[in-house]
């Protein structure tokens, strides 16, 4: 179990304020000057040698990805860094809990992770629906410009780093990267093609990085406690410390800093308190928020919660928000419930997903109550093949992947339905 | 230049070409929806998935997908099979089943490709969905249920018209395309997404369930609404022309036609003259062929004659008029109808010398006194794509809306003698600098000025001619060309005080000055010069005749005759052979073949297709003092001509669109 002082969020829960004199009680915004003095190479450098992984969900290692910025920015075309918080992800409340109660994390964090890419600005783009947040976090940089930690030669090092809020519109699909760059030049949230890619053309055609909250919050630390101490934690290729929010039939839901590589039977216990009902009473796990296949109970819980602990069971990290299922959960009304999220939030730019998507609800929307041909099982597993992959973004996928798990491993259950619904009808 | 492999053959690309591009110079058909040559890359339809390695497992957008050295693409994998038929069916799930009744039957290409890459039959059991009609304006027949959101549509009118009418509405399978508040789409190209929309979800509404595309005899032809000369092709049933569209021609309309050289279509079988008429007391009455000759030998003009050309007459018409004058003894021929009295004692003062697509290319362009979206639409596209790529462009004149940024420097065309720093500045650092005149300017001496213009900023250079004349009607250049200038306009013919003055569909002639001559008039439309005409003899319009046009850039194009004309109406020339000998003069042809090539004897350039080169500008004159304001000669765009004043389409445009006349939907 993690320990209190291996912690990166210390005020994940809000006991303490979340204003720059608590900020900086809890060591945010210690010489942070000194930080930028070693230079952006060297931070590069270090963000690389911790192993950090993006905690937004692909899980790109988060030094690569700022290493293909411009070593050299052309001033006509500054470099800029997009700070995803549009935190849509059904399971998904860890960034939330960050802006709310450690804003100056983050806020440093941008301007750490913005020198190290030498851009010019960061873009934090905040979920529409967060409201107090939204009020905290532009609080919170107005602090930071206050004191003169960012703007002109932020927090003394001579560099020039500004910081804008934009608050986003209700689309999930805006926490895609492009999507994000198109909604922030104010246009339709629709994903662009790649290539070519943001780090060559991004916001207003410039090159841009878009980072998670998360992934951007814990380069500071990284950087004041060394890249060694961070990848002391989880397995080889997963490494560091990282929130894990588990929702759903546990006795005690919450959002928990804790090692990867966590079993998810001591996830679960130490933190949560145990499945409602007791070990035998879990039917099945998503464990890295709606949009990776689910993962039943016997294969889950000795699983490793890393990225590739849980591609070994079939499904995948995400963004580590645990939705947690027993058996008194209606499987598949619950993947029905999502194969509806997906389907309301398809930006319909593409073929694949904007007429997949609503055959793939509908379909599901029968299964519910086995109103449905047995051969339809197959028909709509096919149908989530043909959108699998043939996208422009991974929503696509997204929305494939929860009903390919079910049907993976809850075939006989929806068999069973069916059945039942013949019989009924007979009757 | 790099290598790569289609389906295992090797071969090269040119660098930059897309995968897509790779495969079609394979000979491989990529099936698509969203791509088009001529717009962006939205990569949106899937259609196109081919699979290629290196690369992720799984298929890519061809279409978006830059070529690169080594790769190795397949488009006859299963992979590739099998998303063609997943993205085909996806696309049909909410497609109606209603290729019966649609427009867009026989040339769809949703139903053209799902024949080859679709499955059999239908897999999907749910309710399909349903999209409310958009009212697009009196063009654009919108059917959107069938809509496959490629966006062509809303590419177009973003990129190559530059206005933002068109759009995306809502998200998922709830997008919609819809106008701004479901207005009509009120530029002057926008009928080009009919043909750009790949199903049957924009269709032409006056066009609406007139035909199939299989019963049409398709003719080559050529647009005669303005001087742009665009490409189009005719098509026609029986003895009525239906539709007409737009030719590719890179050099000359790309693949657009404006919305009046598309639609004026039902002009051409209304307000016809089918016969001749002849004015007895004050009265035009209708006459046969024998009593209109007879009539017109009693004129016995002697050498008193005059010819006045219109805006779509093409050469061979003006050759046999000019022939018949000539054999009279007359060489009173103008075509400048409206007073216009410019020099053209050199053609490359009036002639738009940098070409068409050579304009795209300019860094600095002054436009003097020409409103380009009225008079010639596609030249505007032109500038558009210039602008695009970092031109300057100034305008003398009335304020317009441009599609680019443009600057006004005010109504007085004395401005060009006197540029602001500003303007001068820009055109000293020019690499490829342009002057373009309108008529308005040419009205005011903009045509002197420029050339000095031209000499002062040296416009021209190597390789590059940057002083251009923008004429507004098809038959200018083909008439100045054939001598169809007075030195002093028509003002001289009025001067002259001809007996007869032979009018070739001249329709915006002040015949209140020619009251003292006998007006014979030679037209297809009962519009202004026939009222004015004392006999009418009935002629064929550009789409009854094979004809000879010569466009602003100087380019001769052929068009062929694609029906008969109506009734008793007759092609010009065999009008004007037969009038010589009412008349007892020989013209020295009698077939139409020799007409031609009497006029190619004359005028070689005529005798091919393509530029016909004037040679080098004249020298500016010494002392140029343009003065006057300016004032663009059309007031509605719309009913530029008879074919478009009798097409009951323009006048409904022109109501709407222009004068904002609000009109009922008729209950369907």
């Amino acid at each position: 179990m993690l320990e209190d002082r291996d912690r990166i969020f210390t005020n994940v829960y809000g006991y303490q304020p979340w204003n720059l004199d608590a900020a900086r009680m809890r060591g945010d915004w210690d010489n942070t000057k000194d930080i930028l003095a070693k230079g952006a190479d060297a931070i590069v450098e270090e963000i690389k040698a911790s192993g950090l992984r993006g905690r937004g969900g692909a899980g790109f290692p988060t030094g690569l990805k700022w290493s293909f910025m411009p070593k050299q920015p052309d001033p006509n075309r500054p470099s800029f860094l997009v700070i995803n918080a549009d935190e849509s992800e059904p399971g998904s409340c860890k960034d939330r809990e960050i802006i709310r109660h450690d804003p100056h994390k983050l806020i440093e964090g941008a301007l750490v992770a913005g020198f190290a890419m030498r851009a010019r600005a960061a873009y934090i783009y905040i979920r529409g629906e967060y409201i107090r947040e939204a009020e905290t976090l532009v609080a919170a940089v107005k602090e930071a410009y206050a004191a003169g930690l960012i703007g002109k030669n932020a927090s003394g090092s001579g560099y020039d780093f500004d910081v804008f809020v934009h608050r986003g519109a209700g689309a999930y699909i805006c926490g895609e990267e492009t999507a994000m760059i198109e909604s922030l030049e104010g246009k339709k949230g629709q994903p662009r093609l790649k290539p070519p890619f943001p780090a060559g053309a991004g916001l207003y055609g410039c090159p841009t990085t878009v980072n998670n909250v998360e992934s951007i919050a814990v380069a500071p630390t990284i950087m004041r406690r060394g890249a060694a101490w961070f990848s002391s934690f989880g397995r080889e290729n997963n490494k560091g410390t990282k929130l894990f929010q588990i929702s759903g039939h546990v006795n005690k839901p919450c959002v928990v800093e804790e090692a990867m590589s966590i079993p998810f039977s001591e996830l679960i216990e130490k933190h949560c308190g145990g499945i409602t009902g007791g070990r035998d009473n879990l039917l099945a796990v998503i464990p890295g928020g709606s949009s990776v296949p689910l993962v039943p109970a016997a294969e889950i819980w000795d699983a490793p919660m890393d990225f590739d602990g849980l591609k070994a069971v079939g499904s995948g990290l995400g963004t580590a928000a645990v939705i947690v299922m027993d058996k008194s959960t209606d499987i598949v009304k619950a993947i029905s419930r999502l194969s509806y999220f997906y389907k309301h939030e398809s930006c319909g730019q593409c073929t694949p997903c904007r007429e997949g998507t609503g055959w793939m609800w509908r379909v599901m929307k029968r299964l519910e109550t086995g109103d449905a041909d047995p051969a339809e099982i197959d028909l709509l597993y096919e149908v989530t093949k043909q959108v699998e992959g043939h996208t422009i973004c991974a929503l696509g996928d997204a929305a494939a992947w929860p009903i390919q798990g079910l049907l993976r491993h809850f075939r006989p259950e929806i068999e069973r339905r069916i059945a039942d619904n013949v019989r009924e009808a007979a009757e | 230049m790099p290598k790569l492999t289609v389906d295992g053959v090797e071969l090269e690309v040119p660098a930059g070409a897309t995968v897509l591009q790779a495969c079609e110079l394979a000979g491989k058909e990529i099936p698509r929806f969203c791509y088009h040559e001529r717009l962006s890359i939205a990569g949106n339809c899937r259609m196109c998935l081919v699979e290629v390695k290196p690369g992720p497992p799984k298929p890519q957008a061809s279409c978006a997908l830059p070529a690169t050295e080594g790769q190795e693409i397949r488009t006859d994998s299963e992979m590739v099979r099998k998303a063609r038929e997943g993205v085909m069916e996806f696309l049909l799930i909410n497609h109606p089943l209603d290729c019966p009744i649609c427009d867009q039957g026989g040339e769809c290409d949703l139903q053209d490709q799902s024949v080859a890459y679709g499955r059999g039959a239908s897999r999907y059991d749910e309710n399909k969905r349903a999209v409310t009609e958009k009212y697009m304006g009196p063009l654009i027949k919108t059917v959107m249920t069938r809509c496959i959101h490629c966006t062509r549509c809303v590419r177009f009118s973003e990129e190559i018209a530059g206005v933002d009418e068109i759009g995306a509405l809502y998200r998922g399978e709830n997008m919609q395309i819809s106008t701004y508040l479901e207005g009509a789409a009120k530029h002057e190209l926008s009928a080009n997404v009919i043909d750009l929309c790949p199903v049957g979800a924009l269709t032409s509404r006056p066009y609406a369930f007139e035909a199939r595309p299989w019963e049409l005899k398709k003719t080559l032809s050529i647009d005669v609404s303005d001087a742009v000369g665009a490409n189009i092709r005719v098509d026609s049933r029986g003895r009525e022309v239906l539709r007409i569209l737009p030719r590719v021609n890179d050099d000359v309309n790309e693949e657009w036609l404006t919305d009046k050289g598309r639609f004026c279509v039902d002009g051409l079988t209304r307000r016809r003259l089918d016969k001749p008429w002849l004015r007895l007391d004050g009265k035009l009455q209708a006459a046969t062929w024998a009593e209109a000759f007879a009539a017109i030998g009693k004129i016995n003009p002697g050498s008193s004659v005059a010819v006045i050309a219109g805006d779509m007459v093409d050469c061979e018409t003006m050759f046999a008029a000019k022939k018949l004058a000539g054999a009279l003894g007359s060489s009173l021929l103008e075509g400048r109808q409206t007073g216009l009295a410019y020099d053209c004692t050199n053609l490359a003062a009036v002639n738009f010398n940098t070409t068409f697509a050579g304009i795209e290319n300019a860094d600095a362009i002054l436009i003097v006194g020409s409103q380009v979206r009225d008079e010639a639409a596609l030249v505007n596209v032109r500038l558009r794509k210039a602008a695009k790529k970092g031109a300057k462009v100034f305008v003398v004149g009335p304020e317009w809306e441009t599609t680019y940024a443009a600057t006004f420097l005010g109504d007085d065309i004395a401005v060009i003698a006197k540029l602001p720093k500003e303007v001068s500045d820009a055109f000293k650092a020019a690499e490829r600098p342009a002057i373009i005149v309108g008529g308005a300017g040419a009205a005011k001496g903009g045509i002197e000025a420029g050339l000095a213009f031209a000499e002062k900023f040296k416009l021209v250079r190597d390789g590059w001619n940057g002083f251009n004349v923008l004429h507004f009607s098809a038959a200018r250049m083909g008439g100045l060309m054939l001598g169809y200038a007075q030195a002093g306009g028509i003002a001289d013919i009025v001067a002259a005080k001809p007996r007869m003055v032979i009018a070739l569909g001249a329709d915006e002639v002040d015949y209140t000055k020619f009251a003292g001559s006998m007006i014979v008039y030679i037209g297809h439309h009962g519009d202004k010069g026939a009222h004015a005409a004392d006999v009418v003899l009935p002629a064929a319009a550009f789409t009854e005749k094979d004809g000879t046009y010569v466009n602003t850039e100087g380019r001769v194009q052929y068009a062929e005759k694609a029906v008969f004309a109506p009734g008793d109406a007759r092609e010009d020339w065999t009008i004007l052979r037969a009038m010589a000998d009412a008349l007892g003069v020989s013209v020295g042809f009698d077939s139409f073949d020799a007409l031609r090539a009497a006029m190619i004897a004359e005028v070689p350039a005529l005798g091919t297709e393509g530029l016909a080169g004037y040679g080098a500008l004249p020298e500016a004159p010494k002392v140029v003092k343009p003065e006057g304001m300016i004032a663009y000669p059309i007031k509605d765009r719309y009913l530029t001509n008879a074919i478009c004043r009798a097409s009951p389409t323009m006048q409904r445009c022109s109501a709407e669109l222009l004068h904002g006349e609000t009109f009922a939907e008729a209950a369907e």
